[in-house]
């Protein structure tokens, strides 16, 4: 079929797309208004659900009134906790020792543990009348003792918030390495400090929504759900509704950002799920702002006491850290309470050598929100602290801070290298981000700018921060500690079908990672194809047989790694096919650009033809050579890649209102081998202005009874562009990570580095005040009050 | 509650829909005349997700009723571009990866519709500035400016 050809033989180099600033493929429909959001979605017959939730932190249920509800207009039905007597309570369940876990009921049964806890429901014909229903429902509440603050919930005597977590002390752990205590006693200088991370709302701009459609026919539901994690929520409520996964499928449709507030699983998925079975009907449930920030999972709320010794030429020589985190009132599914503050512990040596090392770690639960995944997960207080007192040292020392830090960061030559809490860093440019960083910085040109301004009554400041961080983690290491759930793998599906057209299937779920365009850049790359030419199926359950989702950098390295394997196999068959085509050998046989071609010879045709000729042309090929061209291929990198950088803030204070701008922030990372330097670019652009607001804005605040005080937008504050200035990013490449592609995982750094470089530097511009930054965010009110503090003693 | 009939103009077409005089103008659009592209992310006038132009004007859909748009010129997302056809700003967000999720990516293409009209731009702050109404949670806004940097320049006749 070949010969017939009139074309010239044409050479083509395969042109490469890995590396390249491709344009997301995703974006026409996102911005045509064309994509398609849970909360997007109209079934026939759907019905709304409003949600009564817990206005009291810690209280006993007297009662719950839900007469005049059902009355009214367009109530389907009004549901308690006793309507979901069949439904388990979600248990986080761990393999650690010391980990005590809760119970966690869809709905509230004799007790509510935190304001915003789901408490009752209506369920209607639209939203507008399950919401009037929702507001006369009348719940009686006794309200008990409670500990809002974590060390008061640990002391003795404190009230309980369960039965089964004595003490409130869900978990304790403890790392050690060497003999810290001994050493900081002779360490020829220490520094210590007390730090504290404010919790904090991951805060997609999309609430989470869910939409469960019923197949009265085959007894199955579809659950649409904007979550990071379908895989994780299809094989949970496969046990707890007790259907098997091929009648549940867990479709995450376009999601509006997660950040780790959509990784977890949530009550209402379940209950959405078991209602549409139940009532035979479509139900949505769609949150409100206050909602989100009352009942999606939360990030940080820990403190971190810590000294770090070191010897007289400002060589680290030990740490020490005592940490308490606040979890919140229940342990999140399925990663358990332990995943954020156990990680502070873990990474809090950071990229350093310290020969010896003990961090301890308790969490107590209390009456608020439960904490869970977000953006940097237990590194970026980690990180906060120990750069903290990095800069305290150099001060301490008269060290510049890039010349404290290079003295101490792992060398090359010293990779492959463990931390004191066990952490294996492998090579990756700690070394090389802090030049360029330094470069970048000009210390002798800003002393001198900030002597100047100084002197105009303008405090200016520079930061430091240095970090490494795992991502893409295989098998060998539990994402959170002891958890029962694998997520070190992903399978990938590369197929031609009977058109030549190419689909990719995956197990993960894009939110904004760009994995539609990446995925199919690295299987164009490999096949010979155009990346427009791929399309990228994810975020559905069906799709593949196991998988967990997008979350903790992972996608890239583990996606990717599969892939290329995949995409590779499949090659092979192709090649196959078209080597009996063209009578020659398959290994002259080469691929590009949608071309199947043999270099110096007229063979040439494309992917149609091929697929034509494998799957339709019954003459083309004999029998047993038309295998279906499709591939299945696994990864599981075992352990994790090492991603690091060194971030670099500059801020300018105002002497007289103590207004802290943001005046530059550069980023120096190496996240090896970049798929496309246009998302790279933006993944750390969004992760460095959340650390923006984790150093300058976001906190949710909670009084001494537990109820929220910022809950609305206008309460809580996150960057917007104006607060927000240029950023510069440089990317270096050193050696290659031993993973299919070189590729390290990027999606969460920015978030780790910026808060502790932001502090650095407002530390640094209030440095002749005697004051320095201990607790972030760091507003101008905590400035006047830290300097007041100041004067006073 | 009992429904009133509403008729606008919608994108250039003429629609009409009933609806409870209460509904929220974002939900009416998204919910009765089907047209999601309006995001809503907040309800209470803070995120700009819901960034429409009525009567020419950018407005916030949920901090109107339905019974608001009786009668007036509202302008979406849907508007501007299509799939196959995008806008020049839409072309503009795609060539510089100013969108991530895009969830927030609507209102954001709304209010650069209007301040390419009404505002000079003249530098990266003043265009920070006219954009500090929208929240998006993904890109760290850097994109976004520089997006909106080449439509100004494009609009002034300005070569990089
Ligand atoms: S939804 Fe209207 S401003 Fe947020
Ligand atoms: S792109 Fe996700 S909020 Fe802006």
């Amino acid at each position: 079929m070949t010969d017939a050809l009139a074309l010239a033989p044409v050479e083509t180099v395969r042109p490469k797309y890995i590396g390249k600033p491709v344009q997301r493929l995703e974006d026409p429909r996102l911005l045509a208004g064309a994509g398609r959001y849970t909360a997007d979605i109209q079934l026939d017959r759907m019905l709304h659900l409003a949600f009564v939730r817990a206005d009291q932190a810690h209280a006993e249920i007297r009662a719950i009134d839900t007469n005049a509800a059902a009355a009214m207009p367009g109530v389907v039905a009004v549901l308690t906790a006793a309507d979901f007597a069949d439904v388990a309570d979600l248990v986080a369940t761990s393999r650690m020792q010391t980990y005590n876990a809760t119970h966690c009921p869809l709905l509230a049964r004799d007790r509510v543990r935190y304001v915003g806890e789901a408490v009752a429901i209506v369920v209607a014909a639209d939203r507008y009348r399950a919401e009037d229903a929702a507001a006369a429902i009348a719940v009686d509440y006794a309200p008990l003792a409670a500990a809002i603050d974590p060390a008061a919930a640990l002391a003795p005597g404190a009230p309980q918030l369960h039965p089964e977590v004595p003490g409130n002390l869900v978990l304790e752990r403890e790392f050690r390495t060497g003999d810290a205590a001994a050493a900081i006693a002779e360490a020829a200088h220490v520094v210590e400090g007390t730090f504290r991370l404010a919790r904090k709302s991951p805060l997609a701009i999309e609430t989470r929504a869910y939409v469960a459609d019923y197949d009265r026919g085959r007894d199955a539901i579809t659950l649409f759900s904007s979550t990071q994690i379908p895989g994780v929520v299809r094989d949970a409520l496969a046990s707890l509704l007790h259907l098997p996964g091929n009648r549940l499928r867990v479709v995450a449709p376009d999601v509006g950002g997660g950040f780790g507030g959509k990784g977890s699983l949530y009550v209402e998925e379940v209950i959405v799920a078991a209602l549409a079975r139940r009532l035979e009907r479509p139900v949505k449930y769609v949150g409100d702002r206050l909602e989100d920030l009352t009942s999606t999972s939360q990030g940080f709320d820990e403190v971190v006491e810590a000294r770090l010794g070191l010897d007289a030429e400002g060589r680290f020589v030990a740490l020490e850290a005592e940490v308490i985190g606040d979890i919140g009132a229940y342990s999140i599914y399925p990663w358990t309470a332990a995943l954020e503050p156990v990680q502070v512990v873990s990474f809090l040596p950071g990229p350093y050598r310290i020969a010896a090392y003990r961090g301890r770690v308790r969490a107590a639960t209390t009456p608020k929100p439960p904490t869970g995944p977000y953006r940097g997960v237990g590194r970026p207080m980690a990180v906060f602290a120990l750069e903290r007192l990095v800069d305290m040292a150099a001060v301490r020392l008269g060290l510049p801070p890039d010349e404290i830090r290079r003295r101490n960061l792992v060398r090359p030559e010293d990779f492959p290298f463990r931390i004191g809490s066990g952490i294996r860093w492998d090579r990756s440019g700690f070394l090389e981000c802090l030049d360029a960083a330094s470069v970048a910085a000009d210390l002798t040109e800003f002393r001198r700018r900030q002597a100047e301004a100084r002197a105009a009554g303008r405090w200016l400041g520079i930061g430091f921060a240095s970090y490494a961080e795992l991502t893409g983690i295989g098998s060998r290491i539990a994402v959170a500690p002891g958890m029962p759930i694998n997520t070190g793998s992903e399978t990938a599906t590369i197929r031609i079908d009977a058109t030549g057209a190419v689909t990719a299937t995956f197990a993960m779920a894009s939110h904004g990672q760009s994995l539609e365009t990446t995925l199919a850049q690295i299987v164009a790359e490999e096949l010979g194809v155009r990346p427009q030419d791929v399309a990228v199926v994810q975020g559905d359950t069906d799709a593949a047989a196991h998988g967990t989702g997008t979350y903790a950098s992972r996608s890239a390295v583990i996606g990717g790694g599969a892939a290329i394997r995949a995409t590779r196999t499949l090659l092979g068959k192709v090649k196959a096919a078209a080597a009996l085509l063209f009578d020659v050998d398959p290994a002259e046989v080469e691929t590009g650009d949608g071309v199947i071609f043999v270099p110096g010879t007229n063979h040439r045709i494309d992917f149609a033809d091929l697929a034509r000729a494998v799957y339709s042309d019954m003459a083309a090929l004999p029998h047993d050579a038309r295998a279906t061209l499709e591939a299945q291929e696994s990864f599981d990198p075992r352990l994790g890649t090492t991603t690091s950088a060194t971030h670099l803030a500059e801020v300018e204070i105002d002497a007289e209102t103590l207004a802290i701008r943001l005046t530059r922030f550069f980023v120096a990372e190496d996240c090896g081998r970049m798929i496309n330097p246009l998302v790279v670019d933006g993944q750390v652009h969004g992760g460095v202005v959340q650390g923006i607001g984790v150093a300058l804005l976001e906190e949710l605040q909670f009084d001494e009874t537990g109820q929220i005080l910022s809950a609305s937008l206008a309460d809580y504050l996150i960057p917007t562009a104006a607060e927000v200035p240029s950023l510069g990013v440089a990317h270096l490449e050193t050696e290659l990570p031993a993973n299919p592609g070189g590729f390290r995982g990027m999606g969460e750094g920015g978030t780790i580095g910026a808060p502790a470089a932001i502090a650095n530097a407002v530390s640094d511009a209030v440095a002749h005040l005697g004051v320095g930054v201990a607790t972030l965010p760091i507003t101008p009110s905590k400035l006047a009050r830290l300097l007041a503090d100041n004067e006073k003693e | 509650m009992s429904e009133i009939d509403i008729t606008l103009t919608l994108n250039g077409e003429e629609v009409r829909a009933r609806a409870e005089p209460r509904m929220l103008a974002s939900d009416f659009l998204r919910d009765r005349l089907r047209c999601t592209g309006t995001h809503v992310g907040c309800e209470h006038g803070v995120c700009g997700a819901c960034t429409i132009r009525l009567d020419g004007v950018t407005a916030r859909a949920c901090l109107l009723f339905a019974a608001q748009l009786d009668g007036a010129r509202v302008d979406t997302v849907e508007g501007l571009g299509t799939v196959r056809n995008l806008h020049p700003i839409q072309e503009a967000f795609r060539r510089h990866h100013a969108l991530q999720c895009g969830f927030c990516t609507p209102g954001f293409l709304m209010t650069v519709a209007e301040i390419l009209e009404t505002h000079p731009l003249r530098t990266d702050e003043e265009i920070r500035d006219a954009l500090s109404g929208n929240l998006c949670r993904c890109t760290g806004y850097e994109h976004i400016v520089r997006a909106v940097r080449d439509l100004v320049d494009a609009r002034d006749g300005v070569t990089a």
